[in-house]
């Protein structure tokens, strides 16, 4: 801070010269420096923060940000002059709110893998909670239900979702009953998801009765918080094929049906294969619909025809919920769940990222 | 191969806008015609209308008889799907097909449609369609790669080879050369001096010169103002219209006074 140049005692002249030299030569502030305001700042705020009796992460981390922001400015301003340490004030600015952002993001990682990590073993994969009172036990009934579940609802919607997006985009124009389904569509990316969950049971109850669980009408429920997301996704990526495409294609003689099938959609295959992939990961941690509809067990069912199934989200919510004893047994295996569930969803937008990379169409330059 | 259109009293619309009004000439077999005439005449609307892709766009539509040796190509149970394959169309910028390499782009309009071909069937094809081209030397050892991997004058020669491997009788092509260097340009008009002995070519086109340079019959489409529907002022042979043409309007704009 203490920098001071001929500059500082001159204003007038300093200005000229710093115009001259900026313009031409700048000074930089050297990487050295650049580390040692930035660790200056945070021993600073280390220091204060002693001072007043509270050393604890987060507020070192603001303190020590807000006062590297007013040196780099300051230092920055007067070795390399006013543009130059507005652009260093300003990245630190947009640099902190980004790491600002990542902490929730970390620490939940954190939290979970670190919880997690301990009953994350081949038992918990291969057993059921069958009989299971106290410690051992395992999660693979839950792993096979949502696996089950979310599989006969990826079925069923993604053909759902990419037909009614075809028939908004390619045959739909701006008639009526398109407009009536984007309307809905729309309305329907907002609803609740126990609504979904209740709107389920309501329907299964008409034909069923009241009081039925089965993986069937969850997997009811979650098409219908999945197929307006395919629907939406799908058509943007539909739009983004450009009509000379289309064109092209038309002008070959090539009627509309082939030309949707061989032209549209292998073009936009990769952007639907993310977008489907996204939608799983958004159904496969709902929590609230699979209780109402699916109910909950100790069993490994695989029938989503008969009787109640359990789910990874559902498996975590009763541990903690209605734990047993010893307590630590439960909150264990409902942390494991938790990550086993957070490691399917970053799977699946692995995935999604090779489709849009392994399909996308290629430039070839 | 090549085929006689005759038009008459041609109305092309947009939903309620008249675009082009009462559109009569006839376009001979193994010639160039040219169309000109300034921005939103109406040039592209019409040359659509000949291939029926006019009426792709959503309310559009249009009155009046094309024939093509004889048979009316808006007849009732006319299928314009199958109007297409006789008529192909060059677009104005090059649109190969991204997914596809550049085989498979000249293959479009068989595999698209799912005809059967045999492997060696399909080579002759390619080969034959890129020759007529002009771009078989240029990409032969690289049939495998992307098509949109080509420079842009070569990506258009793509789609001529496109067009003429699906074997049509007429070819339309909408300011070809607009996106192109002159190098490219040139060699798209050696191919068209070409390609009209065994094809019926149309071409729109804003450059005078090469209207002058390559067509046979020229026709001069204008509009009255904004809003107003185009109309064909004059067709004749292109040295008539260029050189001593009957109408006022064509003799400013082929000399460059207009507008
Ligand atoms: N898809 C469309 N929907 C509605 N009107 C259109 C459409 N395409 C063109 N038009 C209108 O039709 C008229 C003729 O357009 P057209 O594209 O045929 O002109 P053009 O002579 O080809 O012009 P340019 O030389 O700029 O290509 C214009 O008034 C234009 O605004
Ligand atoms: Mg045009």
């Amino acid at each position: 801070m203490t920098t001071s140049t001929p500059a500082r005692t001159e204003p007038t002249s300093s200005r000229n010269a710093q115009v001259e030299t900026s313009g031409i030569k700048p000074g930089r502030i050297s990487q050295a420096l650049h580390a040692g305001i930035l660790i200056g700042s945070v021993l600073l705020a280390l220091g204060l923060l002693y001072v007043f009796g509270t050393v604890s992460l987060f507020p070192l981390l603001m303190l020590g940000a807000a006062i590297y922001l007013v040196v780099i400015y300051v230092v920055g301003r007067a070795i390399e002059g006013r543009r130059h340490g507005l652009d260093r004030f300003v990245t630190g600015l947009v640099t902190t709110f980004f790491l600002m952002a990542l902490i929730p993001l970390l620490s939940v990682i954190w939290t979970v893998v670190s919880k997690g990590l301990a009953r994350f073993d081949a038992e918990f994969f291969t057993w059921s909670m069958r009989g299971v009172l106290g410690e051992g036990g395992g999660a693979y009934h839950a792993i096979m239900g949502t696996l089950i579940i979310t599989g006969i609802t990826t079925l069923l919607s993604v053909p759902i979702g990419i037909f009614a997006a075809i028939y908004l985009v390619e045959y739909g124009q701006k008639g009526r009953l398109a407009k009536a389904l984007t309307f809905f569509v729309d309305v329907m990316t907002g609803i609740p998801s126990i609504v979904a969950g209740l709107f389920a049971v309501a329907l299964f109850t008409l034909f069923l009765g009241p009081g039925a669980r089965m993986g069937i009408i969850g997997s009811v429920a979650l098409m219908v918080l999945m197929i307006p997301v395919v629907v939406r996704s799908t058509e943007e990526m539909l739009r983004l094929v450009p009509n000379e495409l289309r064109e092209a294609s038309y002008a070959l003689g090539v009627p509309k049906w082939l030309t949707i099938s061989k032209v549209v959609l292998p073009t936009a295959a990769a952007g639907i294969g993310t977008g489907v992939t996204l939608a799983i990961a958004r159904v496969i941690g709902e929590t609230a619909p699979l209780l109402v509809t699916v109910g909950t067990t100790t069993n490994l069912n695989v029938n989503p025809f008969d009787g109640r199934m359990q789910t990874l989200p559902v498996f975590a919510y009763y541990s903690y919920a209605t734990p047993g004893i010893p307590r630590e047994a439960f909150t264990e295996r409902m942390w494991a769940a938790v990550l086993t569930l957070m490691l399917i969803v970053m799977t699946l937008n692995i995935i999604a990222r090779l489709i849009s990379k392994f399909f996308a169409p290629k430039t070839g330059r | 191969m090549s085929k006689l259109i005759e038009v008459t009293d041609l109305d092309i619309y947009y939903g309620d806008f008249l675009a082009v009004e009462n559109v009569s000439m006839t376009i001979e077999p193994k010639a160039i015609t040219a169309l000109i005439g300034p921005s939103g005449c109406g040039k592209s609307t019409f040359l659509r209308s000949l291939n029926r892709m006019h009426e792709v766009i959503p309310g559009a539509y249009c009155k009046g008889n094309v024939t093509m040796d004889g048979q009316n190509l808006y007849g009732k149970n006319v299928d314009p799907v199958s109007v297409r394959r006789r008529i192909g169309m060059v677009f104005q910028r090059p649109n190969p097909f991204p997914t596809m390499s550049i085989k498979e782009n000249v293959l479009a309009g068989v595999k698209l449609n799912n005809t059967k071909i045999s492997k060696s069937d399909a080579n002759d094809l390619v080969e034959s369609s890129l020759r007529g081209a002009n771009l078989w030397e240029e990409v032969k050892d690289r049939l495998d790669q992307p098509g949109s991997g080509l420079s842009g004058g070569q990506q258009q020669r793509l789609c001529i080879a496109r067009t003429i491997a699906i074997q049509p009788d007429v070819v339309l092509m909408d300011e070809p050369c607009s996106a192109l260097d002159p190098i490219s340009t040139l060699a798209i008009e050696d191919l068209m001096n070409e390609l009209k002995n065994e094809y019926t070519i149309v071409i729109v086109t804003h450059n005078m010169q090469q209207a002058a340079r390559v067509s046979d019959r020229t026709g001069f489409f204008n509009i009255a103002g904004t809003g107003k529907p185009g109309k064909l002022i004059e067709f004749d042979d292109t040295e008539k219209i260029f050189s001593n043409p009957a109408n006022k309007a064509t003799e400013d704009y082929v000399s460059g006074r207009f507008g």
